[in-house]
């Protein structure tokens, strides 16, 4: 017990004379969650459109006017010829372009249908998928309005998330992001430093025993990101308003058995690399991008091919993801999280069991 | 100057090629990681998972069900008897929408009377429920009948026509996203350790000795690195273009040329992380942060920017991956040049100009 002690304490105050590296622990995730909590937005506002009225009527007006009145869409260009349409689209300046050919107006007062042309931008296909939608949807209330009602309506009722905001699905997100690289990166660095500096071998001839070492030198850490969720939850509950529906205790407890994971990977990254460098690519390559791209943090988990879809089962992060949104969103507690839980508890052991192997076979 | 120049790169390219894992990692990993992400990633939606309740057991009721279940957009995941079943799927996430026939649907439908369905759904991944709501909408609108007033007039439709990406594939307009990301991340890391690693070890005050300029160093230690990360990002957009059906449309000098402006951005912001840093430790860590999280999240790759508030649009003008992606799917998806995105090419001159002038002035003081 003492030695793991003295472990830490060293620890502490090495990072303690570090003047860079605390900014770096405490400032910057909170920055960051500043800023990319702002940017991880997926609500598309006012999508760029371009307007063409061949048919100058009464009618075409007031459809043109529809778009232009809506909140979907900002009208950046008005024309009367439809080649106009094609550099708008080519430089980016306006991603739909709506083009109202001669005829409509008489069409629709004979009781026919008015076919206007919407030309879409696919190169970004978010914004072209949803400027479409958009686009359907009033080109479907104006229908209404002019007479003819679907008899059937579908009533949405949006649980969690009402306004259906991105934000507060991406921000709890990013939060998860933020502790984990940096847990793992700290810890992967703290390691391997002392082995190219050479230091590891000195602390290893003294009556230390390698499972102290490991607990000292991981505990600091697991403090530092404790710490750190306490300083983003201000960021998280009052700047992007995410509500918190579920109990603290629940996600400070739930918290633990994710570092108990960052902070494995980190142990075995310093294993298995040799200089800082090796480690910096491991951990990037290896261990933090499948965790970014595989967790369901953006891209959703369901859209990809089976295969990949159990692969996701061995990524930590995952389920953390799912226990924050439900914590937060849904505030749900363990009566509902206990199998992300348990996966989080099951996959930290066998990491950190792996990487005891590893560390003792370094040592004989 | 050029040989002195040259000799820093060719002691820096020795080295690498010593570190036979490094170099690989470097030269190979892109392409990996391309291979990999570029199938799991997508955003196009299928097999919501869909719970049905249906109050009404009328022969419309079931139509409507068929309908939804006959999308190809839903997976039905339980027929429940009422709404207080639905609370502990939608909890646990086993259920993602629910379609709620109200009694006597079927009735009104024949009586040519209004009505409506309920659609309940899990909210908390908006852009996925916005899109199964779409899909919801549809469905109805092709089942349901028309009322008409004797005033009515034609109704409205749309000809969508979609440039660059017909089908909309998500595929096609991440994929180039993917290359700009894995680039950027490559490239710092390559470059993050490389001065940083001198001042820790002390041979530092080695070079400090010899006449080297410090500029000369920077570039020296750059050039190999630039060597490497063209080759593998000339690999990453022939495997885009081979597996991911991503286009070539405009032409193939123009797209290196973007990338080699591009990649010594980011060999170069690496450098100046090195320059910096006093130890390893911080280098990592600031040149992870500041490649990975930024261009994922501040590059328009995943999230437009046009919808970011206005100071955080100001930000993204120093991630200079915002302004290659532009470049790049402008020359592949859509096939243009110079003129529709000359303005993106200037700003990566000036911010890898920048970048390398930072660089070169705090090294400066430190020699």
């Amino acid at each position: 017990m003492r030695g793991i002690l003295n472990i830490l304490v060293k620890e502490l105050l090495q990072l303690k004379r570090d003047p860079k590296i605390l900014p770096i622990l405490f400032v910057a995730p909170v920055v960051q969650l500043f800023i990319l909590g702002f940017a991880a937005t997926t609500d598309i506002k006012r999508v760029e459109l371009a307007v063409c009225d061949l048919d100058r009527t009464a009618a075409s007006r007031s459809l043109a006017e529809a778009f232009t009145a809506s909140t979907y869409f900002r009208v950046v260009a008005t024309t009367d010829s439809q080649d106009e349409l094609g550099p708008l689209l080519e430089r980016g300046d306006a991603r739909v372009a709506l083009t109202i050919p001669a005829g409509y107006g008489g069409d629709r007062a004979a009781g026919r249908t008015g076919v206007v042309q919407l030309l879409a931008d696919g190169s970004d296909a978010t914004t072209g998928t949803v400027g479409l939608s958009y686009a359907a949807t009033i080109l479907q209330q104006i229908t209404e309005e002019d007479g003819l009602r679907p008899q059937v309506e579908l009533r949405p009722i949006v649980l969690y998330n009402p306004d259906l905001k991105s934000r507060n699905f991406m921000v709890p997100g990013v939060l998860a992001m933020i502790i984990m690289v940096m847990t793992m990166m700290l810890t992967a660095m703290a390691l391997v430093r002392e082995t190219e500096i050479g230091t590891m071998e000195q602390v290893l001839v003294t009556p230390i025993k390698p499972i102290h070492l490991i607990v000292g030198k991981l505990v600091p850490y697991a403090l530092v990101g404790l710490v750190e969720i306490v300083t983003a939850m201000p960021v998280v509950l009052l700047f992007f308003a995410v509500p918190m529906r579920g109990s603290y205790l629940t996600l400070f407890l739930l918290t633990l058995p994710f570092m108990l994971c960052t902070l494995g990977i980190g142990l075995l990254v310093s294993t298995l690399a040799r200089t800082q460098q090796q480690a910096m690519m491991l951990t990037a390559f290896v261990f933090m991008l499948p965790q970014v791209y595989l967790s369901g943090f953006v891209f959703p988990i369901q859209n990809m091919p089976e295969p990949f879809q159990w692969v996701t089962y061995a990524v930590p992060l995952r389920y953390y993801v799912t226990i924050l949104r439900g914590v937060f969103l849904k505030g749900v507690g363990f009566a509902v999280l206990w199998p992300q839980a348990l996966a989080l508890v099951a996959l930290g052991a066998a990491i950190l069991t792996l990487a005891r192997l590893r560390f003792r076979r370094r040592l004989g | 100057m050029i040989r002195r120049t040259l000799a820093i790169a060719v002691k820096e390219l020795l080295q690498l090629f010593r570190d036979l894992r490094t170099t690989l990692t470097l030269l190979v990993m892109p392409m990996v990681l391309l291979l990999i992400y570029g199938y799991a990633l997508s955003f196009d939606i299928r097999h919501v998972r869909l719970a049905i309740v249906d109050h009404d057991g009328s022969r419309a009721a079931r139509d409507v069900q068929q309908a939804y279940l006959r999308s190809g957009y839903f997976d039905l995941v339980g027929l429940e008897r009422d709404e207080g079943a639905l609370d502990p799927l939608f909890d646990s996430g086993r259920a993602q929408a629910a379609l709620v026939i109200p009694d006597g649907y079927g009735a009104a439908l024949a009586a040519g009377r209004r009505t409506e369905l309920q659609f309940v759904l899990d909210g908390s991944d908006a852009q996925t429920a916005t899109t199964i709501l779409g899909y919801a909408r549809q469905i109805v609108a092709s089942v349901s009948p028309v009322l008409r007033t004797p005033t009515a007039l034609g109704p409205v439709a749309a000809r969508p026509l979609v440039w660059y990406n017909p089908d909309l594939a998500s595929a096609r307009f991440l994929v180039p996203g993917l290359v700009a990301f894995i680039l950027m991340v490559t490239s710092v890391i390559a470059t993050a350790l490389a001065v940083v690693r001198e001042k820790e070890r002390g041979t530092m005050e080695s070079l400090r000795a010899t006449p080297l300029l410090a500029l000369e160093l920077l570039i020296g230690k750059t050039l190999p690195y630039l060597a490497v990360a063209s080759l593998s990002a000339a690999g990453s957009l022939a495997l885009a273009w081979a597996l991911f059906d991503v286009p070539l449309r405009g032409s193939p000098f123009w797209l290196a040329v973007v990338t080699l402006l591009f990649l010594a951005g980011g060999l170069g912001w690496g450098v100046l992380i090195s320059t910096l840093a006093d130890t390893q430790q911080v280098a990592f860590q600031v040149g992870l942060l500041s490649s990975m999280l930024p261009t994922l999240l501040l590059s328009g790759f995943i999230f437009p920017i046009s919808s970011m508030p206005p100071v955080v649009q100001a930000i993204t003008h120093i991630v200079p991956a915002r302004y290659f992606l532009v470049a790049l799917r402008g020359i592949v998806l859509k096939g243009t040049g110079p003129e529709a995105w000359g303005m993106q090419a200037v700003a990566l001159i000036v911010y890898g100009g920048v970048v390398l002038l930072l660089a070169t002035v705090r090294t400066v003081r430190s020699l």
